[in-house]
């Protein structure tokens, strides 16, 4: 006999994802949980204005998240953020996922939307002098470091455009890359390798932050020769990209080279009654679109699949 | 304004007479950015379960918030939001920029007493 904890379909996330899965599943009256380990909306939250969502004219993140989050429960979904998953069973006909709380949830069906954030460089200082000289937003933090010297690490798009944008502030800007070219469009590279206020170091990377109430210098190691050197500045900010969250999922379902979840065209993943959608699965675009499709999909297969699961009970009783 | 969840302050005069008049004050100022938006969240997520603790934010441009950004405790903050954690009207902890869940209700634990699961 099932629990009060036992539901339908989890859904593991609560980014455009998730709540789409959430809305579509509890829309067919099946008993539904989303489990979010961070805010509900995920990077969707973090957009400021959406223009090009269908059917909206202009929104920004955080009120499309609380409107699909709102869409979800009048449909009866079930909705914990901020949790902690500890652990996980997929490849069992029940599916169990406990929380770090020792909360215990069951479920038949399992839908996986972790999303992705931003990369870190997770180097000595780095977690010390977050908000005190680090940063991962310029439009955020780029008037505290106004007439500074700052570093800005990456190579890609964000990178070289938030590097141009910052320099609206500061007083000189160093890109620092790990490669002797850069990933971003010419147009970006362009723009930064003309302006007067940006230098680069190339094939380096940062080792160390230094600093005691603040941020005041780095350990920069040159990745061709091998050599260390300490570089005086007031800020660093990181642009390096996104990785999926799908760590708590290495050894328990098939994940591409690059932690990707990889999907079927029914978003379906080697483990039966498992399915996921969003930016944590492997392919070419990310939109709050495209996330929306792959859930939409991934609920209606999971219906489908807990139905025929049902019959085929059914018949041999 | 920003567009929370949270209760707002908009007015040094309020914010005077929020954290004279109560005990337990958390105080998020920041913009609607990245940084920011988790810590509102986390807000809005835990404040059923800290009833002894009165969550509130604050635009960080409206100039009213004066009251905050010149605290000695967030001199060398350069990074949004600065979290002001009140006790009878005394600033008990001050941080900067985005934090966890844990490390929010590390600080709440610590100086207002533990949740109290409604």
């Amino acid at each position: 006999m099932h629990t009060q904890n036992h539901f339908d379909v989890i859904v593991i996330g609560g980014g455009p994802a998730g709540l789409t899965a959430g809305i579509y599943l509890s829309r067919a009256r099946l008993k539904t949980l989303i489990l979010n380990e961070g805010t509900i909306g995920g990077q969707m939250v973090l957009t400021h204005e959406i223009a090009n969502y269908p059917g909206v004219e202009n929104i920004n993140g955080f009120q499309l998240s609380n409107i699909m989050k709102k869409q979800a429960k009048t449909f009866g979904c079930e909705i914990r953020s901020n949790i902690m998953i500890k652990d996980l069973i997929l490849d069992k006909a029940v599916k169990t996922v406990i929380l770090s709380d020792g909360t215990i949830y069951t479920s038949d069906s399992v839908i996986l939307t972790p999303g992705g954030r931003s990369r870190t460089l997770n180097v000595e200082g780095e977690d010390v002098f977050k908000g005190k000289g680090i940063s991962y937003c310029a439009t955020c933090d780029g008037d505290f470091f106004k007439d500074k010297e700052i570093v800005v690490v990456g190579g890609g798009n964000s990178a070289l455009e938030e590097c141009v944008s910052l320099t609206k502030y500061v007083s000189k800007a160093t890109i620092v890359h790990q490669f002797d070219h850069f990933q971003a469009f010419q147009y970006a590279v362009e723009e930064a390798s003309n302006h007067e206020k940006i230098n680069f170091i190339m094939e380096s990377s940062i080792v160390a932050f230094h600093g005691n109430e603040n941020l005041e210098s780095i350990d920069i190691k040159n990745l061709r020769t091998g050599e260390i050197s300490n570089f005086k500045t007031d800020g660093v900010f990181i642009f390096i990209g996104y990785v999926p969250n799908t760590e708590f999922l290495k050894d328990k379902i098939k994940l591409n080279q690059w932690g990707e979840i990889v999907v079927n065209t029914d978003m379906e993943t080697d483990i039966e009654g498992v399915y996921a959608a969003g930016d944590s699965i492997a392919k070419k675009y990310r939109q709050i679109t495209t996330s929306v499709g792959e859930a939409t999909i991934a609920a209606m297969a999971a219906s489908e699949y807990l139905h025929k699961k049902q019959i085929l009970q059914f018949t041999k009783n | 304004m920003l567009y929370t969840n949270l209760k707002h302050i908009e007015t040094a005069a309020d914010h005077a007479k929020i954290i004279s008049e109560n005990e337990n004050v958390m105080v998020i100022c920041g913009r609607m950015g990245p940084m920011c938006i988790p810590v509102y969240g986390i807000a809005e997520e835990i404040e059923n379960q800290y009833s002894h603790v009165q969550f509130y934010d604050m635009e960080f441009d409206n100039p009213e918030s004066h009251v905050i950004r010149s605290l000695s405790e967030v001199k060398g903050f350069m990074g949004i939001p600065f979290t002001i954690y009140y006790k009878n009207g005394k600033v008990a902890k001050a941080t900067s920029s985005i934090q966890t869940i844990e490390q929010v209700t590390s600080i709440l634990n610590q100086e207002y007493g533990n949740a109290q699961k409604s």
